[in-house]
């Protein structure tokens, strides 16, 4: 799985579970709840997510990797594959 | 096994379907579980035909206002959190706005609208030594953390003595947060206070059209959808435990497994399916009400008179406890549910009228004592309509629900609408994997209610697993 399909995975993911954001401008080295309207409640939705389309887990001591889009592929990636 | 599930969910109302929805959405396997053949608990309806028009009327139950209210993509508010969470887009909801609101005390009456610089121009022009600590007062609400599931009780008389010296505004800005949310009499726990003050007077009312039988509806439709059981007149008789729970067995003699019990009964209540109601009987709560509903063909009169909800009271100071009467006239909650809709001139118009009352003296009373009075109940609820309304309305429908329709329906002990004195902040019980969602665990209102069986389920059917 290379990494653009990943970040594809992501922002798929994060379009759903955040219908009213503009996504196209977003920093991919920029903190998603700064850039996003996002509260911890959208990030259990996206971990949710993960494991229910790709069956990828996330464990809660892992949530802060998700900070970034960047982070987001990095962390990810090797899940991915 | 056919009967095992991930989780079983005790109530059709607000909080059990948001629950069943975030936990069926994630493919859980998940059943609610309703003693009645109507969702909504609470916040119901039911259908009436009117007599002289011949047509069929829905009215609903609990819901005057839904509180929250956030315009379509309005970020960081509660109600935009829920549709979120629920994946409900917003204009599903329909909401009309209220015009304004009015307290009405004997001395002053504040308006309050969804614009919260109209509540505090009112204070200004009422009250205007006080103004400046009321912004003070504001400040610190906004940054309160008022969801923080640690929180223990705060008395909100003794925080709100130490900004506002003048008891008549105190008394004022307290009243309608305590009614339409209180299970304590005259006092409330700050937090409650502070989630009520901001979902009333800094985000206001709104109402779907249809009432909340659209909410009912939404919630179902999309629980359905992603794959949720619903069982209507399932009641629960019993609630398996033991050094963890087992689950549940319904009255009919069925036993359904899980591991997962998330209950919207009410902690009392929840408690008795234990057999261990003993225990928790200090913590029924003791407010309960009666509600007329009156219908008239005078819409116009009604929707002259423009207010949507009024908070009404005949003197300066706010009693807010259980009365050593059937019900107390001297305050009431008038809520003319049409204007929420100004625009719409067609049909019958409807006041709904809320007293405190007394369950135990409803209790007692025998058949005949108690349909006459339920008949007094509506002619003091016709006679303040007309002193509100200022001029006279026909009826051509009154409905009355006393303590007793609330116990009846909803289950409640002694009709508490608010629920228990003790609420259960982190929604955990002593029994591992038995949680309390709904009013009992402390968030308020039909919107408090839907956050509350979302983050509980977030919390212990999502994230613990």
């Amino acid at each position: 799985m290379s990494s653009e399909e990943v970040k594809k995975y992501v922002l798929d993911i994060i379009a759903d579970v955040a219908p009213d954001e503009e996504l196209d401008g977003l920093k991919a080295s920029e903190s998603l709840r700064d850039q996003l309207d996002l509260d911890s409640m959208d990030f259990l939705d996206i971990v949710m997510e993960l494991r229910k389309r790709h069956k990828v887990e996330v464990p809660s001591e892992d949530y802060g990797q998700l900070a970034t889009l960047n982070s987001c592929v990095e962390y990810l990636t090797p899940k991915f594959a | 096994m056919t009967n095992k599930y991930d989780a079983i969910i005790i109530g059709a109302g607000m909080s059990g379907l948001a629950a069943g929805i975030r936990l069926a959405m994630y493919d859980k396997k998940v059943v609610i579980l309703e003693k009645h053949s109507i969702a909504g608990g609470l916040n119901s309806y039911y259908a009436r035909r009117i007599k002289a028009s011949k047509e069929i009327i829905n009215f609903d139950v609990g819901l005057h206002a839904l509180t929250n209210f956030a315009n379509k993509g309005e970020r960081r508010r509660p109600f935009t959190k829920l549709l979120k969470q629920l994946r409900i887009p917003y204009d599903d909801f329909k909401l009309k706005e209220q015009t304004f609101s009015l307290i009405k005390f004997k001395s002053a009456a504040l308006k309050f609208s969804n614009d919260f610089e109209l509540m505090r121009s009112e204070i200004a022009t009422v009250f205007p030594q006080q103004v400046d600590q009321f912004d003070k007062l504001v400040n610190y609400l906004v940054e309160y953390n008022e969801t923080d599931l640690k929180a223990t009780y705060i008395s909100t008389r003794s925080v709100l003595e130490t900004y506002l010296s003048d008891d008549l505004l105190k008394e004022m800005i307290i009243a309608p947060l305590l009614i339409y949310g209180s299970a304590w009499e005259e006092d409330m726990d700050f937090s409650q206070f502070v989630i009520m003050f901001k979902s009333i007077y800094l985000e206001g009312f709104s109402r779907p059209v249809g009432g909340v039988r659209t909410i009912i509806e939404l919630l179902i439709d999309k629980y359905q959808s992603v794959g949720g059981e619903l069982r209507f007149k399932a009641p629960v008789s019993q609630i398996k435990a033991d050094t963890h729970v087992k689950g549940v067995y319904l009255a009919d003699g069925e036993f359904l497994e899980s591991q997962k019990i998330f209950s919207s009964a009410g902690l009392p209540e929840t408690f008795s399916l234990l057999n261990e109601a003993e225990s928790l009987k200090s913590d029924i709560g003791k407010m309960s009400f009666t509600e007329s509903i009156i219908v008239t063909q005078n819409k116009q009169a009604i929707q002259n008179y423009k207010a949507t909800i009024v908070f009404y009271n005949e003197s300066d100071k706010y009693l807010y406890r259980k009365p050593d009467t059937l019900i107390d006239t001297s305050s009431a909650v008038f809520c003319l549910p049409d204007n929420y809709e100004l625009e719409n001139k067609d049909g019958n118009g409807t006041a709904r009228i809320t007293y405190m009352a007394n369950y135990d003296l409803w209790k007692k009373l025998s058949k005949a004592e108690y349909l006459a009075q339920k008949e007094n109940v509506y002619h003091q609820a016709n006679k303040l309509t007309q002193k509100i309304l200022g001029q006279k309305v026909d009826c051509i429908f009154k409905d009355v629900f006393s303590p007793t329709t609330i116990e009846r329906y909803t289950g409640h002990f002694s009709g508490t609408v608010y629920g228990a004195t003790k609420k259960t902040r982190d929604g955990q019980t002593s029994i591992p994997g038995l949680y309390i969602i709904g009013t009992d665990q402390g968030f308020l209102g039909i919107v408090g209610s839907m956050l509350s069986g979302i983050s509980m389920s977030n919390l212990y059917g999502l994230m613990e697993s």
